[in-house]
């Protein structure tokens, strides 16, 4: 990395010792560049100073010249010939600073042996090192009704509160949410939310995490732990792919919380309600614990790891079988299924891609994405932010704050490729535009977001494949996508970006897996796979691995139906319920592994719970390889990380680049072309179990025109009906600046799943009608 | 002669001071037509060159402040007069625009022009609703008579003046917060810097103003800095208004050269009420240190005050005799600043909380000589700590009282109580001596 | 009830006074106080919709205001300023006796609706101590018997003049709607100055 500008610095005396710091620095933070910590509240290195809890005061001199009184450290920036004295070396920084926490404890209920905070609280802590030890207020202390709900997943103490404004300067300046607000005044300012309408921002556990007292909790959390019991790993985000580094906070074998980890690069200090909040899935009653097997009345019982793996491999010996992987696997098991496929099964029929795709999509991911090396860092510089299909705050939420931020320091110019303004397009400021030609304004300063919605689209990643101005970026909703690319879970690429067509990206391959040949014929995509096993000729058998057949069709289910299947699974699901054969695999808490973010940065995680029965997908498909006696010696996700950096990076010809044409739907009268994402909070089988998490689910509407509302005869709220010869979806009408002869519905949320209940999510016809 | 010199007030006798037809007959709005055929750095050279400071309590230089405006720099500008006078004593703003609005409707004119502002603002606090009507009407008539709007006076200067009704809230005064307020945010402060002259008012360069400063803007106008410079000390030039409230025989307004002592003023108000003598009085307000009686000859200029320990502030003279508890007045002060307290920093929003309740127990007679110290170390580690001046303000009242009447709160204690009768410091406590007519 | 199309477009003439459309928040919720007498949820959120806020944000501004009011006051809300000046004047008095009289306490309202009850802060009229406002219009130098007939006439109907201020006493709302800045004519009724205001003057004239 390298800057533009060369940044001025700044030489200042600090308790006597010298620091240089680029210019705009805090004295708070050059501080502690020596080491000096000044106690503060309100200070947070990612808000806008406040100056309001006055507990970092420190006595400040420049030229000579002494501030009468001593200043807030955390909003004055350091300038040349300035000498600081902090509580170690001034009496009155010293005083003033004893003075303020004295004065933050009057009121405060010191009820620390029941609070969530206590053991590692910053106002205990710092009362510790700057309080007195007895109390001087006698008096009345402030009492507030406790706790209040500002929503269904956090919980205000208004009493323990030090009024820092942390919580209400996030929700503004980071996620643009400003549904809690500090209200009243004076002594009785406290937080709060207009009564009506709740914290339901999709970032609010981040002000759980900055509270620097237990005046928010939350609610799934609250009086389940002391933190001194608790083991932390650090660990990485299955959600999706911004790539949030986390904590896993555990005790005894049980994650009771997880917390936002600290990566300047990435996710900053922030994560996403979800990435927090749901991980109840991780200790469900309904994970798989021991391997299944069909037995001959074809019922599923329990049978021994030596058993079930002597099953599949005898069900997968000799047959013409295809590879399913979920969209949240490892790039270490992602790699263990890509080479399963070609090396024990000896096909390339293998996708990763559990949702709509296209072979357009196809060729894309191995001609462009493959190649893609924008980063977050890119967001920063931009002078345009383009998003293709893509929601960012439903999508990929840190890519949304890091565009939000970008947005409100420097006005950064959004457009969006959208069917309608959703509300984070609102808070970016977003142009909407229908179509990606309509894009304009474009430099090579400027970035195109694009989503994996593109693919449904025909034409639109074409276009985008030989854009030349702007930068790209890719950016898949799950976590794995990435990774599965890189480890060559598709049917036309082999690891490192391999193309399968091309014999001496396959000769590398060959020879470093020490086989004799590979296969050559392009792998089928997912659909077409499904679709194989039901034909007479197609396939015979299919291993797949956290896959939900309802998210790729709602024929896919039925599909698997005839054939032998081999489910790799963390929980019961509706392809254990059908499977021959099923294998538990521990999930992300239970392993180490790495996932690649969107940028295609390595995520490592360790193992957080020690001592499961389960073990990684990619040693499970070793051992099953072994069993046909067509290896893969991948025994351990180490062992398949090692492999993986020896294989190294394809540097030769390049795969060709998608040119399919584009076509368009038109609709008139009462149809509608049907467009649809998923929101953040949804029916995502990720997010099962957590009923604090789901409260905050934003409401499920049908987006419609003012122009089709009036022809139906509807205002927003009333219940119109949309169906397609599979079904119908009744939804209240929400009016937009939608184009017209579109409606937009959540793909998969309470009542609301477009797949299930149309057939489709996207790009057909259906009916709108007044309910 | 008189040592009174009425400007802003010379009229208000006039039944119809505060309209057009009033303020013209005695010579309103020449002083705007001179200033709009003169160069705005001209105009602002002249107002630096009277000396007129601040008269909202701080006294600072206020052609200097619209020297800090940058020029030719691109951007709106804005004029924003602070008329949320609230300060506990002050009440020299509100008679004045209630019975000469137009004096500050011009001085508006002559500022906004001179520091090319284009949109002004007054902040009026909210609670005065007629005060309110006088104004807008004032403003209402101004741009019918082409003194407001476009090309003022075939001038080419264009000016819109939005009236803004406060609603309750002692902090708006502090111009920060005032301009946050302003915004549509809540009233509280703001970092400085950046100062208003360079980001205030939707971050534009913005000067904010006394009414009573910009209402004296006209008057050094027409009649020049040397009748302006004549009139009071060396470092505190021309008139103001002093405000005497209180336990003297008649209250009231008296506008006088800057420099002229209580002593004088008590003369003019007729002595103290009836049998009474003086125990302590606020030169500025409530959050002026509070003098005595030894305090009668000190110049009342920003220096003279000053020197003696305290400051001009508003020039809210609050009188005070011997029936009143010096306690119980300023608890019932710490409680104002309780009440005002915006809640952002610690100190205040805490201070004034413990301090009302400190004082509470103090009037009640309960505690020791170590609580009175105890007071006092809370007090200094409120005052000269807090975000703003508003807690320094709370602090004034107490650090200054305990300075002249230790031996009072001491005597609270002594005795477990209070020992006086509040009634006897009513107007009208069964017609006591010196009941007001 | 739903605001009229009247009220609505009042508001947008009130956002238009302004350059930038938030600053319009403090005179939108005094009109809401104009229509509804106090700050009602649907006032919030038609403020929080014309100025395109979340209704957190209007709810954080209207709280920190103390003449915004989260609770109807009545048709004539008496303030009696109890700051030091005229509490030690009269004012605490006034307020005892006012408020046993009407036998409700601070930031209460009669049963019948007409009256209720405020300590307030200055009211920057201390020359005319002690001091109430009813409606935020100014009635000077009060005794306990002046602010006794005050409300009764008020719960009568017939509520005395401001000492300065228009002829007849105007409503909370009537008031309300001034401070939004819909001009109610008034402005030419009432002294130019009260007596105390005009004593300098006088005394300069006499050459005193």
């Amino acid at each position: 990395m390298t800057t533009d500008v060369a940044v001025e610095m700044i030489t200042v005396v600090i308790d006597g010792f010298e620091v240089t710091v680029p210019k705009g620095t805090l004295i708070i933070r050059a501080a502690e560049k020596l080491g000096i910590q000044i106690p503060r509240f309100c200070d947070h290195p990612l808000l806008a100073p406040a100056g309001a809890c006055r507990q970092c005061l420190v006595d400040v001199e420049i030229n000579g010249r002494a501030f009468p009184k001593p200043q807030a450290s955390c909003t004055i920036p350091v300038e040349p010939n300035m000498i600081v004295k902090t509580q170690l070396t001034s009496a009155v920084a010293e005083k003033a600073q004893k003075g303020i926490m004295e004065l933050l404890l009057i009121n405060h209920p010191l009820d620390c042996p029941v609070c969530d905070k206590g053991g590692e609280c910053p106002l205990q802590n710092q009362a510790m090192s700057t309080g007195r030890s007895e109390t001087r207020f006698t008096g009345v202390k402030r009492t507030f009704e406790k706790p209040v709900n500002i929503s269904s997943q956090v919980l205000l103490d208004r009493e323990r509160c030090v009024l820092c404004a942390r919580c209400t300067r996030f929700s503004e300046q980071i996620a643009g949410d400003p549904f809690i607000t500090l209200n009243e005044r004076g002594a009785l300012q406290q937080v709060g939310i207009y009564e009506k309408d709740p914290f339901n921002s999709y970032f609010s556990g981040n002000t759980v995490q900055i509270c620097p007292v237990g005046a928010l909790t939350g609610a799934s959390y609250r009086f389940r732990a002391r933190p001194f019991d608790l083991v932390s790993t650090p660990s990485a985000c299955e959600h999706c792919a911004s790539g949030c580094a986390l904590r896993t906070d555990v005790r005894r074998g049980k994650t009771l919380r997880r917390l936002a980890g600290d990566d300047a690069s990435v996710n900053e200090e922030w994560n996403c309600d979800k990435g927090r909040w749901a991980f109840k899935y991780l200790s469900s009653k309904e994970r798989v614990t021991n391997p299944l097997v069909r037995d001959e009345d074809g019922e599923l019982r329990e049978a021994s790891w030596p058993e079930a793996i002597a099953r599949a491999a005898a069900g997968l010996s000799g047959k013409r079988a295809g590879v399913l992987v979920g969209g949240r696997s490892t790039v270490e098991d992602a790699y263990g299924y890509s080479k399963f496929a070609r090396v024990a099964l000896e096909t390339n029929d293998i996708d990763f891609r559990a949702r709509p795709h296209t072979d357009e999509e196809a060729e894309f991911i191995a001609s462009t994405v493959i190649n893609l090396k924008t980063t977050y860092s890119d967001i920063d510089k931009a002078d345009h932010v383009v998003l293709v299909h893509f929601e960012p705050e439903d999508e990929s939420p840190i890519v949304f704050l890091r565009v939000y931020k970008q947005v409100r320091k420097r006005n950064l110019s959004v457009t969006t490729v959208a069917p309608f303004a959703s509300r984070g397009s609102e808070k970016l400021g977003a142009k909407v535009v229908q179509s990606f030609d309509q894009v304009s304004d474009l430099t090579e300063k400027s970035i195109i977001l694009v989503g994996e919605r593109a693919a449904e689209t025909p034409g639109l990643l074409s276009s985008i494949s030989s854009h030349t101005t702007a930068k790209v970026a890719w950016i898949p909703r799950r976590s794995g996508e990435r990774g599965a690319i890189e480890a060559g879970a598709l049917g036309n690429l082999l690891p490192g970006g391999r193309p399968v067509g091309d014999a001496s990206a396959r000769v590398d391959i060959q020879s470093a897996w020490g086989v004799q040949s590979l296969p050559t014929e392009l792998g089928r995509s997912t659909s077409q796979i499904l679709t194989a096993l039901n034909s007479e000729d197609g396939l015979e058998a299919i291993v797949i691995g956290g896959v939900d057949p309802s998210d790729i069709s709602s024929d896919a289910l039925g599909q698997l139906l005839n054939t032998f299947v081999v489910s790799l699974e963390i929980s019961h699901s509706a392809v254990t319920a059908i499977a021959d054969v099923v294998l538990p695999v521990s999930a992300v808490t239970e392993k180490t592994g790495t996932f690649l973010d969107w940028e295609g940065r390595p995520r490592n995680f360790d193992q957080a719970i020690e001592g499961t029965l389960t073990r990684s997908d990619v040693r499970i498909l070793s051992m099953i390889a072994d069993e046909m006696k067509k290896p893969i010696s991948l025994p351990s996700v180490t062992a398949a990380a090692k492999e993986i950096a020896s294989l190294g990076k394809w540097d030769g010809a390049k795969a060709q680049k998608p040119s399919a044409p584009s076509s368009k739907l038109s609709a008139s009268g009462n149809q509608a072309i049907l467009t649809s994402w998923r929101q953040l909070i949804d029916l995502g089988s990720l997010q099962a179990g957590e009923e604090n998490l789901a409260g905050t689910a934003r409401p499920t509407v049908a987006v419609i025109s003012s122009q089709r509302a009036s022809s139906l005869g509807v205002s927003n709220g009333d219940s119109i009906r949309i169906s397609t010869e599979r079904g119908s979806i009744t939804l209240p009408a929400h009016i937009a600046a939608i184009s017209e002869d579109s409606i937009w519905i959540p793909r998969n949320s309470q009542g609301s799943q477009a797949i299930a209940a149309l057939g489709a999510a996207y790009g057909v016809l259906v009916t709108v009608v007044k309910a | 002669m008189s040592k009174l010199k009425p400007v802003l007030s010379a009229h208000w006798d006039d039944a119809d001071s505060f309209t057009l037809e009033g303020y013209r007959r005695t010579g309103g709005y020449k002083a705007a037509t001179k200033a709009l055929d003169m160069e705005p750095d001209a105009v602002i050279q002249l107002i630096k060159d009277s000396g007129l400071r601040g008269r909202g309590g701080a006294g600072f230089p206020t052609g200097m402040k619209w020297g800090f405006i940058p020029q030719n720099d691109g951007k709106e500008h804005y004029l924003v007069v602070n008329a949320d006078e609230s300060e506990p004593g002050t009440c020299k703003d509100m008679p004045l625009l209630m019975a000469n609005p137009h004096s500050l409707v011009e001085g508006i004119i002559i500022a906004s022009y001179a520091i090319r502002a284009n949109y002004a603002f007054i902040y009026l606090r909210g609670e005065v609703v007629h005060v309110y009507r006088r104004v807008q009407q004032a403003i209402e008539d101004a741009y019918a008579a082409g003194l407001l709007g476009k090309n003022i006076g075939g001038k080419g200067f264009d000016l819109e003046l939005v009236l803004h009704a406060g609603a309750g809230a002692y902090i708006c005064g502090e111009e920060t917060a005032l301009l946050d307020s302003l915004e549509g945010f809540r009233g509280q402060p703001r970092l400085r810097p950046p100062f208003p002259a360079i980001a205030g008012l939707y971050a534009r360069p913005t000067v904010v103003n006394n009414v009573e400063s910009i209402a004296s803007v006209p008057a050094i106008v027409a009649n020049g800095v040397e009748w302006f410079q004549a009139m009071g000390t060396e470092k505190s030039k021309g008139f103001t208004l002093y405000s005497l409230s209180g336990h003297v025989k008649n209250p009231g307004q008296f506008e006088a050269p800057l420099g002229i002592t209580l002593r004088e003023l008590l003369e003019m108000a007729g002595g103290m009420r009836e049998g009474h003598s003086l125990k302590f009085w606020t030169p500025g307000g409530s959050s002026t240190p509070m003098f005595t009686q030894e305090h009668l000859d000190v110049p009342l200029d920003y220096e003279g005050v000053g020197a003696a320990g305290s400051m001009l502030g508003t020039k809210a003279l609050q009188i005070f005799d011997e029936t009143t508890c010096v306690v119980r007045a300023v608890l019932r002060w710490t409680e104002f600043y309780k009440h005002e307290s915006c809640g952002k920093c610690t100190p205040c929003r805490e201070g004034t909380w413990w301090l009302v309740q400190a004082l509470k127990e103090l009037e009640a007679g309960r505690g020791t000589s170590d609580d009175l110290d105890k007071l006092l170390d809370i007090v200094d580690n409120i005052a000269g700590r807090s975000f703003c001046a508003l807690a320094d303000g709370a602090a004034s009242p107490i650090v200054s009282s305990m300075k002249y009447f230790r031996e009072e709160y001491q005597h609270h204690l002594d005795i477990g109580g209070c020992p006086f009768d509040p009634v006897a410091s009513t107007l009208f406590a069964g017609d006591l001596a010196g009941g007001r007519a | 009830m739903a605001y009229s199309t009247e009220n609505l477009s009042t508001m947008d003439t009130i956002i238009a006074r302004y350059p930038r459309k938030r600053s319009a928040i403090m005179p939108l919720l005094h009109l809401v106080q104009a229509i509804d007498g106090y700050v009602t949820a649907e006032g919030i959120e038609v403020i929080a919709q014309k100025l395109e806020l979340e209704t957190a944000e209007v709810t954080a501004v209207s709280t920190f205001y103390t003449q915004y009011k989260s609770e109807p006051v009545g048709e004539y809300h008496v303030g009696v300023c109890i700051n030091t000046l005229c509490a030690v004047m009269g004012g605490d008095e006034i307020y005892k006796s006012v408020s046993d009289h009407l036998g409700i306490g601070n930031d209460e309202v009669t049963k019948d609706g007409k009256v209720s009850l405020e300590r307030i802060e200055c009211n920057a009229a201390c020359d005319f101590a002690p001091v109430v406002m009813v409606n935020w219009e100014f009635f000077d130098n009060q005794t306990p018997q002046s602010v006794k007939d005050l409300v009764d006439g008020a719960r009568n109907g017939n509520p005395p003049a401001p000492t300065r201020g228009p002829k007849t006493l105007r409503t909370w709302k009537q008031n309300s709607a001034v401070l939004a800045g819909i001009s109610d004519g008034l402005a030419g009724e009432g002294v130019s100055a009260g007596e105390p205001s005009k004593l300098g003057l006088r005394l300069s004239k006499e050459g005193k």
